[in-house]
C-alpha cells in the first residue's frame, strides 16, 4: 500500500469541505442539533421519572455513540459519493490507483470526519447535559473501537452496493443507521425484543456495545468475552465488506459498468 | 527501431452476443502519434477503456512499455495519462486542487513546480483558483490536458481532445503536443472526427470499423491509395461502405 494515493482521496475531501461549508452540517451541526434534542428530552424525563435513573448516561450517551456510528459509516459513504456526484471514476481509475488505496483513503477520511463530529458530541454533551464519557471507564474504547469498526465496514459494503447499482441506490444507503437501530437497542435493552429479533441483533456487533453500555451504567459486570466477540465480528465484518467491494470492482470493471458509470440506473 | 510503448495484441470484447472489438492488434512507438479513426461505435473508446484498465478486454493483450495492464496495472498506468471530452476534471474543485490531486495521486515530484509549469503552458493561470465546473468547455479541456502531462507520460491517450477548443486555440495545442511527442518520446493514440487534424497531427492511422481494424497507413498517402481525394472520403467510405474499402 503506498500512502500517497490515500492521501491524495483525503486531500480531496479537504479541498471539498473547505470550498463548501454546506459538507461541514452533517459532522457539526445535524450531530449538534442531536445531542441538542436528546439532551432536553433527557432532561425532561428526568422531571417525570422515578430518582435513580441515570438517563443522561443511558439516553444521551447511547445516541452519542450511536451518531458516531452513523457518523463513521457515512463518512466513508459520503466520500465515495464525490466520486459518483462529480462522474469522477473514469478520471480516477484510470491512474496508478489501486482499489485498496482508494478504499483506504475513504476509511482515513471517515477516521479524521468523525474523530470531528465526535468531539463536537461530547463537547456540548459534557457542557450543556453533563454526560461524562468517563462514566464507562476503560469500557469507552472498546465500545468506540467496534462502533467504529462497524461503521467502516457498513460504509464500505454501502458503497459496493453503489457502485454495483448505480447513483440511484444512494437513497438505500443513507436510511441503514436508522433501518439497523431497532435490532441493535440503541435505547432498549435486547431482551424488550421478539426472539426473531434477537437473532439479527446478536449478530450485530453494535448490540453488545449498547448492552454493554447499560450494564455498566446500572453497575452490573460486563463480559469482556462479549466485547471481544463484537470486536471480532466487526472485523469480519470489514473483511467481508472489502471483499464485496473488490468483487463488484471486478464486475464493473468486467462489464464495462465502471466506464460508463455516469448512467442513472444499470440496465 | 525502438521498443514500441504501447503494444495491443488479438484485443476482444464482447458484451453479451455483441462483439464490440474483434482480435486488433497495433502498437504505437515513441515519438510517434497513431490516429485511431472509424465511426461512432466502431470501438474506438472501448479499446481506450481496456488501454487505461477501466474495462477488461475478453481476449487478448495490452503491454505498456512491456508492463501487462491486466497484471502490472498500476506500474503500466503510472507513465500514462488520457484526456477525454467525456471525462471533464470534477467540477466542484479549483483547476489547482485537481492537478494538485492527480500529482499526489501519480506521486509526481516537485508536484508545486510542475503544476505551475501546466497552469503556465496551458494558459490556465487565471483560472488557477476557479472551479472546473465554471470553466468554458474549451478551458475545461485545457484544464484536462494539463493534468494528462502531470506525470510526464510515455503514452498518452487523447479522445477528441480538440472537439471543444476554438480552431486558434486547437492549433495551439496540436503544436504542443506534437512538440511533446517529439522532444519527450512520448507515444501518443489520438482519436478524432477532424480528417484535417488528423492528417496534420498523425503519423499513421488506423481505420476501425465495427470493432476491426480495417485500413492502416499514412494519413497523407492512404486516401490515394485507396482511390479517394481526402482522408475524409476515405473516412465516410470505411463508415457507409466498409467491405468495398476491405475488398479494394
Amino acid at each position: 500500500m503506498r500512502w500517497h494515493p490515500v492521501l491524495a482521496i483525503v486531500l480531496r475531501q479537504f479541498y471539498l469541505m473547505r470550498g463548501s461549508p454546506a459538507r461541514l452540517f452533517p459532522l457539526v451541526i445535524w450531530v449538534a442539533v442531536d445531542i441538542l434534542l436528546w439532551g432536553f428530552i433527557t432532561k425532561y424525563l428526568a422531571t417525570v421519572a422515578e430518582p435513580g435513573f441515570n438517563f443522561v448516561s443511558t439516553l444521551l450517551g447511547a445516541v452519542l455513540l450511536w451518531d458516531f456510528f452513523g457518523r463513521v459509516m457515512l463518512g466513508v459513504t459520503t466520500a465515495f459519493f464525490e466520486d459518483v456526484w462529480s462522474r469522477n471514476f473514469l478520471n480516477i481509475f484510470a491512474t496508478p490507483l489501486r482499489v485498496s488505496e482508494y478504499v483506504a483513503g475513504l476509511v482515513l477520511t471517515s477516521i479524521l470526519s468523525s474523530s470531528l463530529a465526535l468531539v463536537v458530541m461530547i463537547a456540548l454533551a459534557t457542557a450543556v447535559f453533563g454526560l461524562s464519557v468517563f462514566a464507562y471507564g476503560v469500557m469507552l474504547v472498546p465500545f468506540l473501537l467496534v462502533l467504529f469498526l462497524s461503521g467502516i465496514a457498513l460504509g464500505i459494503f454501502g458503497a459496493a452496493v453503489v457502485l454495483r447499482l448505480g447513483p440511484a441506490a444512494e437513497w438505500l444507503i443513507w436510511p441503514i443507521p436508522a433501518l439497523l437501530s431497532p435490532f441493535v437497542g440503541v435505547f432498549y435493552p435486547l431482551s424488550t425484543l421478539p426472539a426473531w429479533m434477537h437473532v439479527i441483533a446478536y449478530a450485530l456487533a453494535p448490540s453488545y456495545v449498547f448492552e454493554g453500555m447499560r450494564a455498566i451504567i446500572a453497575g452490573v459486570t460486563f463480559p469482556a468475552t462479549r466485547l471481544l466477540w463484537s470486536t471480532c465480528l466487526s472485523a469480519l465484518y470489514i473483511l467481508l465488506a472489502a471483499a464485496f467491494f473488490a468483487r463488484v470492482y471486478r464486475h464493473a470493471v468486467r462489464t464495462g459498468l465502471l466506464a460508463r458509470y455516469s448512467a442513472e440506473t444499470v440496465s | 527501431m525502438a521498443s514500441p510503448v504501447l503494444s495491443v495484441s488479438a484485443l476482444r470484447k464482447r458484451f453479451g452476443d455483441k462483439v464490440a472489438v474483434d482480435g486488433v492488434s497495433f502498437e504505437v512507438y515513441p515519438n510517434e502519434i497513431v490516429g485511431l479513426l472509424g465511426p461512432n461505435g466502431a470501438g474506438k473508446t472501448t479499446i481506450i477503456n481496456m488501454i487505461l484498465g477501466v474495462l477488461e478486454p475478453s481476449a487478448g493483450a495490452i503491454g505498456i512499455e512491456g508492463r501487462d495492464v491486466a497484471t502490472q496495472r498500476a506500474q503500466a498506468l503510472a507513465c500514462t495519462n488520457f484526456a477525454a471530452v467525456y471525462a471533464p476534471l470534477p467540477g466542484n474543485l479549483t483547476v489547482y486542487q485537481n492537478l494538485r490531486f492527480f500529482a499526489l495521486i501519480y506521486n509526481v515530484e516537485d508536484s508545486a513546480a510542475r503544476i505551475e509549469a501546466l497552469l503556465g503552458q496551458f494558459e490556465l493561470k487565471a483560472f488557477r483558483d476557479v472551479k472546473c465546473g465554471l470553466l468554458s468547455s474549451g478551458e475545461q479541456t485545457r484544464a484536462a490536458l494539463a493534468k494528462a502531462m502531470l506525470n510526464h507520460p510515455h503514452l498518452l491517450l487523447l479522445d477528441e481532445p480538440t472537439a471543444s477548443l476554438d480552431p486558434s486555440k486547437a492549433r495551439e495545442i496540436r503544436a504542443q503536443i506534437r512538440e511533446l511527442a517529439r522532444r519527450h518520446r512520448v507515444g501518443v493514440l489520438w482519436t478524432s472526427h477532424n480528417m484535417i487534424e488528423v492528417q496534420e497531427v498523425c503519423d499513421r492511422v488506423l481505420f476501425l470499423s465495427r470493432g476491426a481494424i480495417l485500413l492502416e497507413g499514412d494519413p497523407r498517402t492512404l486516401p490515394r491509395e485507396h482511390g479517394k481525394s481526402s482522408l475524409e472520403d476515405l473516412f465516410v467510405s470505411v463508415a457507409r461502405e466498409p467491405l468495398t474499402i476491405e475488398a479494394g
